[in-house]
C-alpha cells in the first residue's frame, strides 16, 4: 500500500459534465456535506461541444479529495473527474482593477508599476481606467497592494482555470463514452497504469 | 441492444397519437412493466390522477394515508419484488413528505421512481400555492432527479428514470412534472426504453488482474472470512455467492441488509455482523487474515471503531460502486464490478477447501454466546416474555419462509438476530437510515411485491405510532399483513443506551400507547393482546391462520437489553455479552 499524503494542500479538481440544470448544486453539496469550503469554482463549456468543464479548487488531504472525486464521478451526468496538485497543472486567474485616470496621469510611478506587473489597460475613460492582469493569486494580490495607496476604486478576480499538464483533452475520450459498450479506456481503474499520477476511475 | 431504424421515402411516417403528458406518463409506466403505484393525489398532480381514472384496469393504485407511507410502501415493494417501486405525490407538502423515504432508499440502495406534481411552469419561483423547490430539496437524497416542464420530455425522462433507478447501484429517482406539462397535448411517438446514457456507467468492465490477485490472496489464507451485504441480493447473485462460499469453504457473516442471501441454517453462515451482531463474527474480524467483503459498505454500525478494525487483515472488496472502495476500509485488492459477474470468475480460481479449525472457532464463540445471551433470550425462565422468544416461536410456525418486515430499535435487532430466513429478499428493514415508522407501510408494499408469501411486520410500540395511519391503507386495499407489536412500553433502544451510558437517566423514553387492538378494530382489523407466555403459541397460530390482516400485541419485559453489543467508539473485538 502506498503512503498516503496526509497534509492538506490545494487540489485542482477537473470535472467534465453534461450541461444540465441542477448539476452545479448536485456537485456543490458533495463538498458542503463534508463541510469543505470551495476556494474557487469555474464552470464553462469545454473544447468538446455540449460538454462542460468545472475547475474546482479546495484545500484538503489527498484521501479526502479522492473520496470526494469518486462521489462526484458517481453522479449520473458527470463524465469524468480528475484531481491534481498545483504542480501538475498550469493555472491562471484573471483580475480587473479600476483606478482613477487622474491619478495615473499625475503619477508616472503608477504607470511604471502597472507595466512592471504586466497589467494591460482594458478601458480608459476620463474618470477611471480599468486594468487587467492574469496570473497566480500572489501576483494579482501584489498589484492590489501596490494600487491601494493610489486609490484603487474597485477590484475583482475570476475563479481559477487550470490546464492539466499530462492530459490529452477530452475529444477522444468522449467518443468512447458514446459507445453502448464502453471500452476499458473509459472504465479506467486508478489502480492500473498511471494510477498514482492521475486520478481516474 | 441497439435498434436500427431504416427510413426510406416510401415508408409512411411513424404513427403518432396525440396524447396528454399524463397519458404519456401512464403509458410509459406500463411499458416499464409497472403494475402497482403507491400514491396520494393533490392539486398539482390532478391531471395525472384524472388520466389514471381510465387506466384502473392496467395500473393498480394503492391510496395510502400519508406520502411517507406511500414511499415506504414503494420501498417494501421494491425490496421483495426486485422491481422498481413507483410512488405518486403532489407538489409542496406531498413532495416534502417523501423526503424521509427518499433518504432511506438512497442509503439502502432501493430502486424507486417517484413522480411529483408541480405548479404550472409559469408560476415556478413565485411562491405559488403548494410550490416547493422539490428538485433542490431532493438532490442530496436521490440518485437522479429531473423537472419536466414540457410534455414532450416525459417519455425520455421516464425512460431515463427507470434505467437509472435499477441499474448499477440502485437508488431513488424523482421526476417533478409541472401541471402544464401534465395537461399539454403532444404527438406521442411511442415509448423507447433507455439503455445508455453516455455520462453514466452503471457497470464497470471487470478487470481480470484483480480477480487473479484476489484468488491468490484467498488461496493463501489460513483464516479467511467473508462479509456479505445487500449487494448480493441487489445483483441477484445468491446462487453465485453460495457457489463461492461452498467451494472456498470460508465462513461468511452478513450485514443486516444482506440477511437471507444464503439461508440462516447454512453451515458456513456464521451469523450477523455489527453492533448487535453475533459474538464470533465480531471478535474474529480482528483475527482473520483475509477479509472478503462482498456488496457491503463497511457502515460504522458494522465496523465499530475504524482504526481498530481488521488491521491485521488483507482486504478484498467486491463492490459495484467505486465510491465505496477504500471509503471506510482500505482494500488490498479492489474487485470493482457486479458481483454476479465477478463472483463466478473468483469461484473458478479459488481452491476447494474446508477451514475446519477456523470454522470451529466461530462455533466456539457461538457456544459462548448461546450460553450467555441466546438461551436466556429464546428460552427465558423469567416471568415476563422476551422479544427473542416471540421471534423463535414465529420461526417454528413460518419455518423461515415468511417475509419479515421490521421497524427500528430493539425489536429490529432481535428480529434480525433470531429470525430464520430460508429465502432471499425476506428481510425488509430500514438499515442505513434507521427510519422509525418504516415497517407498517413497508409491509404493505412488501405484500404487494410478493403476494404469495406470508408477510409479518414486527414493530415496536414507538415506531408503530409513527405511521399507524397506514392501517387505513390495509383496510381499504384489503391485503393480508400480519402485525406483531412487541410492546415494552419504552423507546427501548434509547432506553438501553441511557441505562448503559447515561446512568439510567431515562430522558423521554417512557412512551404511552393507545389500545392497539381497539385501534386496529376501528379499521376492521382483528387483533389480540397477550401478556402470558402460555398464550403465545396459540396467539401466533391464530394470527397466521387468520385469512386477512391481524394485529398481535405482545407485552414483553420492559427493561431488557439487546446483547451482544459493540459500544459506540469501541472496537468490534470489545463486543460485550452483557
Amino acid at each position: 500500500m502506498t503512503e498516503q499524503i496526509t497534509e492538506k494542500q490545494e487540489y485542482n479538481i477537473t470535472v467534465y459534465t453534461e450541461n444540465q440544470i441542477g448539476l452545479l448544486n448536485r456537485i456543490a453539496i458533495i463538498f458542503t456535506r463534508r463541510k469543505i469550503n470551495i476556494d474557487s469554482l469555474n464552470t464553462s463549456p469545454s473544447e468538446v461541444d455540449s460538454i462542460h468543464r468545472f475547475n474546482i479548487v479546495i484545500t484538503e488531504t489527498e484521501e479526502v479529495v479522492r473520496k470526494v472525486c469518486r462521489q462526484i464521478e458517481k453522479q449520473v451526468e458527470v463524465l469524468k473527474v480528475y484531481y491534481h496538485t498545483n504542480a501538475d497543472v498550469i493555472w491562471q486567474e484573471m483580475a480587473l482593477y479600476k483606478v482613477s485616470t487622474d491619478v495615473i496621469a499625475e503619477k508616472v510611478s503608477v504607470e511604471r508599476l502597472l507595466r512592471e506587473n504586466g497589467a494591460r489597460a482594458v478601458v480608459i475613460r476620463k474618470d477611471y481606467t480599468i486594468f487587467e492582469t492574469t496570473g497566480h493569486r500572489e501576483e494579482t494580490d501584489a498589484l492590489v497592494a501596490i494600487l491601494q495607496p493610489y486609490g484603487l476604486i474597485e477590484f475583482v478576480r475570476s475563479a481559477r482555470i487550470a490546464i492539466i499538464k499530462d492530459s490529452d483533452g477530452f475529444n477522444r475520450k468522449l467518443r468512447e463514452f458514446e459507445r453502448l459498450e464502453p471500452g476499458e479506456d473509459v472504465m479506467e481503474n486508478e489502480y492500473l497504469g498511471q494510477g498514482q499520477k492521475v486520478f481516474s476511475m | 441492444m441497439e435498434t436500427t431504424q431504416e427510413i426510406t421515402i416510401d415508408t409512411p411516417k411513424k404513427e403518432t397519437v396525440e396524447v396528454s403528458g399524463s397519458v404519456a406518463l401512464l403509458e410509459a409506466l406500463i411499458a416499464e412493466g409497472v403494475e402497482t403505484i403507491f400514491g396520494y393525489p393533490g392539486g398539482a398532480i390532478m391531471p395525472i390522477y384524472d388520466a389514471l381514472y381510465d387506466y384502473k384496469e392496467k395500473l393498480e393504485h394503492i391510496l395510502v394515508r400519508h406520502e411517507q407511507g406511500g414511499i415506504h410502501a414503494g420501498q417494501g415493494y421494491a425490496r421483495t419484488s426486485g422491481k422498481v417501486g413507483v410512488v405518486f405525490a403532489t407538489s409542496g407538502p406531498g413532495a416534502t413528505n417523501l423526503i424521509t423515504g427518499l433518504a432511506d432508499a438512497q442509503i439502502d440502495s432501493t430502486p424507486l421512481v417517484c413522480i411529483t406534481g408541480q405548479v404550472f411552469a409559469h408560476l415556478l419561483g413565485t411562491d405559488a400555492f403548494q410550490e416547493t423547490d422539490v428538485i433542490n430539496i431532493t438532490t442530496p437524497v436521490t440518485k437522479w432527479n429531473y423537472q419536466v416542464t414540457d410534455a414532450r420530455e416525459i417519455p425520455e425522462a421516464i425512460a431515463k428514470a427507470f434505467y437509472i433507478a435499477k441499474s448499477g447501484r440502485p437508488g431513488p429517482v424523482l421526476i417533478d412534472i409541472t401541471k402544464n406539462a401534465q395537461i399539454q397535448k403532444f404527438d406521442f411517438e411511442g415509448y423507447v426504453k433507455c439503455k445508455h446514457i453516455r455520462s453514466y456507467k452503471p457497470k464497470p468492465v471487470v478487470r481480470h488482474q484483480y480477480i487473479e490477485q484476489a484468488a491468490e490472496l484467498i488461496n493463501q489464507a489460513k483464516k479467511p472470512f467473508i462479509l456479505f451485504g445487500q449487494g448480493v441480493l441487489l445483483g441477484s447473485a445468491e446462487q453465485e455467492f453460495k457457489a463461492f462460499v461452498e467451494k472456498s469453504g470460508i465462513p461468511a457473516a452478513w450485514t443486516v441488509l444482506g440477511a437471507g442471501a444464503i439461508p440462516t441454517d447454512h453451515p458456513l453462515n456464521v451469523g450477523m455482523l455489527g453492533m448487535h451482531g453475533n459474538y464470533g463474527p465480531n471478535v474474529l474480524t480482528n483475527e482473520c487474515d483475509v477479509l472478503i467483503a462482498i456488496g457491503m459498505r463497511f457502515d460504522d454500525r458494522v465496523t465499530g471503531r475504524l482504526d481498530k478494525y481488521a488491521k491485521q487483515a488483507q482486504v478484498v472488496h467486491l463492490d459495484i460502486d467505486p465510491a465505496e472502495i477504500d471509503k471506510n476500509v482500505k482494500s488490498t485488492v479492489p474487485v470493482w464490478g457486479d458481483c454476479k459477474e465477478t463472483l463466478p470468475l473468483l469461484t473458478a480460481l479459488v481452491d476447494e477447501k474446508q477451514h475446519t479449525e477456523w470454522l470451529a472457532k466461530f462455533n466456539e464463540y457461538t457456544r459462548q454466546e448461546v450460553e450467555a445471551v441466546i438461551e436466556k433470550e429464546l428460552n427465558p425462565t423469567t416471568e415476563e416474555m422476551t422479544m427473542g422468544e416471540v421471534i423463535k416461536q414465529l420461526n417454528d410456525l413460518t419455518l423461515g419462509e415468511a417475509v419479515i418486515v421490521t421497524d427500528v430499535g430493539q425489536h429490529q435487532m432481535v428480529a434480525c438476530r433470531y429470525a430464520k430466513f430460508n429465502k432471499t429478499r425476506s428481510n425488509v428493514t430500514s438499515g442505513g437510515l434507521g427510519t422509525m415508522g418504516f415497517a407498517l407501510p413497508a409491509a404493505i408494499g412488501a405484500k404487494f411485491g410478493t403476494p404469495d408469501r406470508e408477510v409479518v411486520a414486527i414493530i415496536g410500540d414507538g415506531g408503530f405510532q409513527m405511521t399507524c395511519q397506514e392501517l387505513g391503507t390495509i383496510m381499504q386495499s384489503g391485503i393480508n399483513v400480519k402485525i406483531i407489536i412487541l410492546n415494552n412500553r419504552f423507546l427501548g433502544m434509547v432506553r438501553q443506551w441511557q441505562e448503559l451510558f447515561n446512568e439510567k437517566r431515562y430522558s423521554f423514553v417512557d412512551i404511552q400507547s393507545p389500545n392497539f387492538v381497539t385501534l386496529a378494530s376501528a379499521y376492521g382489523i382483528p387483533g389480540k393482546t397477550i401478556n402470558n407466555r402460555t398464550d403465545l403459541p396459540g396467539a401466533l397460530k391464530e394470527m397466521l391462520a387468520n385469512k386477512g390482516s391481524f394485529l398481535l400485541e405482545v407485552m414483553v419485559t420492559k427493561e431488557n437489553n439487546v446483547f451482544p453489543m459493540v459500544p459506540q467508539g469501541c472496537s468490534v473485538s470489545e463486543i460485550r455479552l452483557k
